[in-house]
């Protein structure tokens, strides 16, 4: 057996329920592990060890009286430090945010307590989630447990490398642009992004909200099941939260056996594809194929232009959230400014840093009188023939295999360029604009031991289909049993 | 769409309300140039007669019942401002 913290969520909860293990001696030897390994990962902004280990007490107190509330009770779960949890600070991992603290829970953060978890920790980010490799946060960045020189990827780098480390035994991300999947292809763990609606943003920190939804990282896909089953479910709290019936994600894992059309778009494979990514791929589709899948080509025609159309939109809708942060009713007060129209100015100056000014910067060009009907309107025309793209493959095919990066992780300061970092999104994006479910599990190593993921996309609100297709390729491999020495 | 060089940072940074150094200026124009450019490509998309997408799942209007229901307590929800007196937000005085 692994250590403890290196166990899926499924299998603790079974020592648990039997009284093998208790929560508290789970907290304490993950509160050890991330004692020893986070001076090297730095992925947690902040924990706090004590609310922790009584929470996870109150949990033993439940399974002795016969009331455990299910298999996340007492498990610790760790959060991207822009859900909030009440009396917890909520950062974003910006200056704009150092000092405040959350006045109440998300929703996610509300259903994972009434499903026993023990919120743990506040995991780092890039800024306000903007970035693809966790270097923009303004307090650390997080190193990639499989290669302490590389990134974890991003925007949710805290949460993927945290478990990938031992640091939590499953985590929530947030995902725009590839922010839950691309991390997690980075660090050899599960990732998924829910269909737009499905998970409340409530307790959020919005960044494009059109875009925007919070999911699961696990160590296996049955471990994002049982996680996406606490979180998911309408919230009248978000106007956004769609009215559908959720059903038992980790029951359908084994009741749901295919064999499955998969789609597979010529536009994912062409240049700019690493081959060893490629050739890894390629591997779990011809194994697909070997379960008996019958797969496709399919094609995406406007995949090209799914970077250009997101950063429009995304920075749009940005300068629009980002607003709030003026310095009056909290966040970062400039000392600097003489009146109220100065407070804005330079609170926001000296409180966000440099690619979240370029991104309002952008966003407000975008929307700015006379730019408005030829960037954003015509991005969001584009946005309906990308959707359009998906929905008639899905005539065809009940889901599309993809790399989720073109690359592995890449080095810590390698790419200084904002373009060129953008273009890394190019798998994950056309997910979001779509409002697609998206999961990215473990398919392999490059020669240099760095991790690769395979994405796997589904139809809306398929959530069931896709993880029990994740699920069928995992029980034929081991990839995901592989950790990080550290 | 417009040329990329159209964009103006002095005045989009004022509409953001954001202080930029001139160094931030000089930077955020080059890489936002960069960007704009490559955002050029849709102008080669043809999208006549195609409905804007605000976001994938349309849900046209959703209602709440207009009923009180409590809310965050004054001490909680002034806790995070920078400035308060008597229950009340600090700012500097914007009338004279």
């Amino acid at each position: 057996m692994p250590e403890l913290f290196h166990q899926p969520v499924a299998a603790l909860a079974d020592q648990l329920a039997a009284k093998k293990l208790s929560a508290v001696e789970l907290m304490q030897a993950v509160i050890a592990r991330t004692e020893a390994v986070e001076s090297r990962v730095k992925a947690f902004n902040s924990f706090d060890a004590a609310d922790a280990l009584a929470r996870a007490r109150a949990s033993d107190e439940r399974r002795a009286a016969g009331q455990s509330r299910g298999p996340l009770d007492g498990i610790p779960v760790g959060l991207k430090d822009v859900i909030s949890v009440a009396g917890q600070p909520l950062t974003a991992s910006s200056k704009m945010l150092a000092n405040f603290v959350s006045p109440y829970d998300a929703t996610v953060t509300r259903k994972l307590k009434e499903a026993g978890a023990v919120c743990w920790g506040r995991l780092n980010l890039d800024e306000f989630a903007m970035g693809s490799s966790t270097e923009n946060s303004a307090f650390k960045t997080t190193s990639n447990p499989w290669d302490l020189a590389r990134v974890p990827g991003g925007s949710s780098g805290g949460s993927a490398a945290a478990l990938a480390a031992g640091e939590a035994c499953a985590t929530l991300g947030s995902d725009t642009g590839g922010s839950i999947r691309q991390p997690a292809a980075f660090c050899n763990v599960v990732g998924m992004k829910p269909s737009y609606g499905l998970v409340s943003r409530y307790g959020l920190i919005a960044y494009a909200s059109s875009l925007d939804q919070i999911g699961p990282f696990g160590r296996t896909v049955e471990d994002a099941a049982i996680v996406l089953g606490a979180i998911a479910g309408h919230d009248p709290l978000d106007s956004t939260s769609f009215k559908t019936e959720i059903p038992d994600y980790r029951a359908e894992l084994s009741k749901r056996r295919g064999p499955w059309k998969l789609g597979v778009p010529k536009e994912y494979f062409g240049a700019g594809l690493d081959p060893e990514v490629g050739a890894a791929v390629q591997a779990a589709i011809d194994y697909y194929r070997k379960l008996g899948c019958e797969i496709k080509e399919v094609s995406l025609p406007h995949t090209q232009y799914a970077i250009a159309t997101y950063y429009i939109i995304a920075t749009a809708e940005c300068s629009s959230n980002l607003a709030r942060f003026d310095g009056i009713r909290y966040g970062h007060r400039s000392a600097k400014a003489n009146d109220a129209i100065d407070i804005y100015f330079h609170s926001r100056a000296e409180g966000f840093g440099a690619e979240v000014k370029r991104r309002i910067i952008l966003g407000t060009y975008v929307l700015s009188s006379g730019y408005y009907d030829a960037y954003y309107l015509r991005a969001q025309k584009v946005r309906t023939l990308i959707r359009q793209d998906f929905l008639n493959a899905y005539r065809e095919v009940d889901a599309i295999l993809t790399p989720t990066s073109p690359v592995p992780a890449f080095k810590i300061g390698e790419k200084s360029d904002p373009l060129a970092m953008y273009l890394l999104d190019i798998y994950t994006i056309g997910v979001n604009l779509a409002g697609l479910p998206g999961a990215s599990i473990p398919c392999g190593f490059t020669r240099g031991g760095l991790p690769i993921g395979l994405q796997i996309i589904g139809r809306p609100f398929q959530e069931a289909d896709l993880l029990a297709i994740a699920h069928a390729y995992e029980q034929g491999h081991a990839w995901h049993t592989q950790h990080p020495k550290l | 769409m417009p040329s990329p060089t159209d964009l103006n940072i002095d005045h989009v940074a004022h509409l953001a309300r954001i202080a930029l150094t001139p160094e931030e200026k000089t930077q955020f124009a080059a890489q936002l140039g960069d960007v704009l450019a490559y955002i050029e490509q849709l102008k080669t998309v043809d999208i006549a007669g195609i409905e804007p997408t605000a976001h994938a799942f349309p849900i046209y209007n959703v209602w709440a019942d207009d009923v009180a229901r409590p809310g965050l307590p004054v001490e909680a929800a002034l806790r995070n401002a920078p400035a308060q007196r008597d229950n009340m937000i600090v700012v500097p005085k914007v009338v004279e």
